[in-house]
């Protein structure tokens, strides 16, 4: 299948690991992935900080570069779930939605031996609401173990530029967040959502913590050493 | 109208009390784990959110039908009707009412509505002592306190600091902080000025449109006690109150205790019609209160916070809410629906932090009701915040953004001007430091750099 990849803005500029690891994921699978490479922004910045007009050019944009393919995947259900719900986007999917639910696929054939936890971001489950596709997949990868995550339906405290509008609260989020993971005896904390793990990795490093952060796709993309 | 503190300052200074975001934790813990318990046990749940949304968007569309067929159903069944366009105008009907029956003091059940409106200040202004007959109301009035909460006014009290305000106030030489042993010092006190009050003051959950009757649900029966038995009654109620028949109640009264005390049914539901010679207080006021909820109506997106039935199940999933406490609101609509009504209520200039005040998580969303999409509205009003407040900086920066995903040359430039301007903080590949703005984030936070090589260039090399 052809599939066309929106990167976003973020996974574009500061966390490239997770579109990197998308490409390599789908194309070991035998898809075709191209990249529209005038893609820039969703315009979910700009919708959530009130910013409409400039949002819904961005969306329009969107529209205009992707509208034209079958199916765009993106690392990011939260770009996913804006585009959908906020812009009425509908050829767009989240990467363990297309993997799980339009491909049928549960094991991508990765190896990960680490200690896993896996952080329900909010818009992928409530406004994206991929189900239990990432469970389905992280089960399918050798020699990982899932750990229960306390409180896993719970906010990170990113919510974009809520992380800099409150941060007090913010912090308070991200410290109970990071509790959990460290309770939970996890390696690593993973998520669909480079955002949110921008904010969790970040305060578990200010921490000390020793658990790594890690996009989903990235475990998904990973390989038993030959 | 005053401009309410910045929800960010006043969430800080709320955080420095571990003990209030303790007590939150456990409290709204206990309550989230037995709200799911009897909504899981609902099969029919989901319709009945849609019925009570459904009921509402009705009223709301038609509000001034029906309120001048409760209106009408009030006056036939020999009670009164007062029209109060703001605060001020609901405050003087009851300092009016007491003014006339000549008390020093009236006792009032649980109401939301009259702390909206701030009724005890008015009434004491007047020289009329009001006397909270609700527990948890009580404890904040006897400490000259303000409700955190919807549902449980007092949450951010524990059940030490009660005994010592009651010993202190009410109940000299109480020792014990056994909730019964509260529970009972409190009535006692109570009990003697429910017998001698003459005018009670109440608010209203439902006010039923074709029969003038209205609604209030309760777990303590102090409300049962303000409505039977002084001579008197005014019933303060907020015109988006209404439903139109007695059987839409069929569908709040599944709704709300579920939602909001997490029981199938709660201890005690009144409802009244009007006067009845011998049963009950022979004289009847309903004082029909706008205060800002036309302004709201008026609003196609925002309206829907009218449907609200302050069940308070917001509050408890939301994680702003819970670490924040009530207080830090500034308002009596605390919560997730307070983000939204608050603002729409008092003019979203006097309010314009508030609706940034959420991650938009959606736990609100998932939990309310009557479908109110909080989230939704949440980013309707930041639209509307931008657009009443100046935000110099602020509009600079989000300018100078978009102008950057205009076109993808742009976007690889502000990368590379951003890697540059990003050297002197970058340590190891962290960034523990910046100036600006984005200091709120690496106060607390480290933050990944711009990567040394982008997605797009990682594409076109490969």
């Amino acid at each position: 299948m052809r599939i066309a990849l929106f990167v976003t803005c973020l996974g574009d500029t500061i966390a490239p690991g997770a579109g990197r690891a998308s490409v390599a994921v789908l194309e070991r699978l035998g898809h075709e992935v191209v990249f529209p490479e005038e893609q820039t922004c969703c315009g979910q910045l700009h919708w959530n900080s009130g910013y409409q007009r400039e949002a819904r050019r961005l969306a329009r944009r969107f529209e205009r570069l992707f509208g034209g393919f079958d199916a765009v995947v993106s690392p990011s259900s939260s770009c996913v779930g804006t585009l959908r719900e906020a812009f009425g986007v509908r050829n767009v999917y989240e990467l363990s939605e297309l993997l799980v639910g339009r491909l049928g696929v549960e094991d991508v054939g990765a190896s990960f031996p680490r200690r896993v936890a896996y952080h329900s971001t909010c818009h992928s489950l409530r406004i994206t609401r991929v189900g239990d596709a990432p469970f389905r997949l992280l089960g399918a990868v050798r020699g990982l173990e899932l750990v229960a995550l306390p409180r896993a339906d719970e906010c990170c405290g990113f919510g974009g530029t809520f992380a800099v509008k409150n941060p007090d609260v913010s912090t308070a989020m991200a410290d109970d967040k990071c509790d959990a993971i460290e309770a939970s005896g996890a390696d690593v904390c993973t998520a669909l959502d480079a955002s949110c793990l921008l904010q969790i990795g970040g305060r578990l490093a200010r921490r000390g913590s020793a658990v790594q952060t890690m996009h989903l796709a990235e475990i998904l993309a990973s390989e038993a050493p030959a | 109208m005053t401009t309410l503190r910045p929800f960010p300052l006043a969430a800080r200074q709320e955080l420095r009390n571990a003990q209030l975001r303790t007590n939150l934790r456990h409290a709204t813990d206990t309550i989230r784990a037995k709200r799911a318990r009897v909504v899981g046990e609902a099969p029919d749940w989901e319709e009945l959110r849609d019925a009570a949304a459904a009921i509402k968007d009705d009223v709301l569309a038609r509000l001034d039908r029906y309120l001048e067929q409760f209106a009408d159903a009030v006056e036939a069944a020999g009670g009164h009707v007062h029209w109060a366009e703001d605060a001020a105008a609901a405050n003087a009907v009851v300092v009016d009412v007491a003014r006339r029956h000549d008390v020093t003091s009236v006792v009032k059940m649980k109401s939301l509505t009259t702390d909206e409106i701030r009724l005890n200040e008015a009434l004491e202004a007047a020289g009329v002592e009001a006397l909270e007959t609700d527990f948890a109301e009580l404890i904040l009035q006897l400490d000259d306190d303000w409700p955190s909460h919807i549902l449980v006014p007092a949450i951010h009290r524990n059940r030490r600091e009660i005994r010592d305000l009651f010993a202190r106030t009410i109940s000299p030489g109480l020792v014990s902080d056994d909730p019964a042993a509260l529970a009972e010092a409190s009535r006692r006190y109570l009990r003697e000025r429910f017998l001698a009050a003459r005018v009670g003051v109440s608010g209203a959950n439902f006010a039923v449109a074709e029969s003038g009757t209205i609604c209030v649900v309760e777990s303590e029966g102090n409300g049962r006690m303000c409505t039977t038995l002084p001579e008197v009654l005014v019933s303060v109620v907020g015109i988006e109150k209404l439903v139109p028949t007695l059987a839409d109640l069929e569908v709040f009264l599944q709704l709300l205790p579920r939602s909001s005390t997490g029981e199938r049914m709660n201890p005690y539901t009144s409802l009244w019609t009007g006067v009845r010679a011998g049963d009950g207080p022979q004289e009847l006021h309903v004082v029909l209160l706008d205060n800002g909820r036309t302004r709201v109506l008026g609003d196609a997106t925002g309206r829907a916070a009218l449907r609200c039935i302050r069940c308070s199940a917001c509050l408890n999933v939301c994680p702003v809410y819970t670490r924040a406490g009530g207080h830090a609101y500034g308002s009596v609509y605390p919560g997730p629906i307070g983000a939204i009504l608050t603002p729409q209520l008092v003019g979203i200039e006097n309010a314009s932090t508030l609706p940034f005040a959420s991650s938009l998580c959606g736990a609100c969303a998932d939990v309310c009701p009557v479908r109110i999409d909080i989230p939704a509205i949440l980013v309707h009003l930041r639209a509307k915040a931008v657009a009443a407040t100046r935000r110099p900086g602020e509009r600079a920066v989000f300018a100078l953004v978009a102008a950057a995903f205009g076109g993808a040359r742009r976007l690889a430039l502000a990368h590379r001007l951003g890697r540059i301007a990003q050297r002197p903080f970058t340590r190891a590949g962290r960034i523990r430091s910046l100036p600006g703005p984005l200091a709120a984030w690496t106060r607390t936070r480290d933050l990944d750099p711009l990567a040394p090589r982008s997605f797009r260039d990682w594409w076109r090399a490969r």
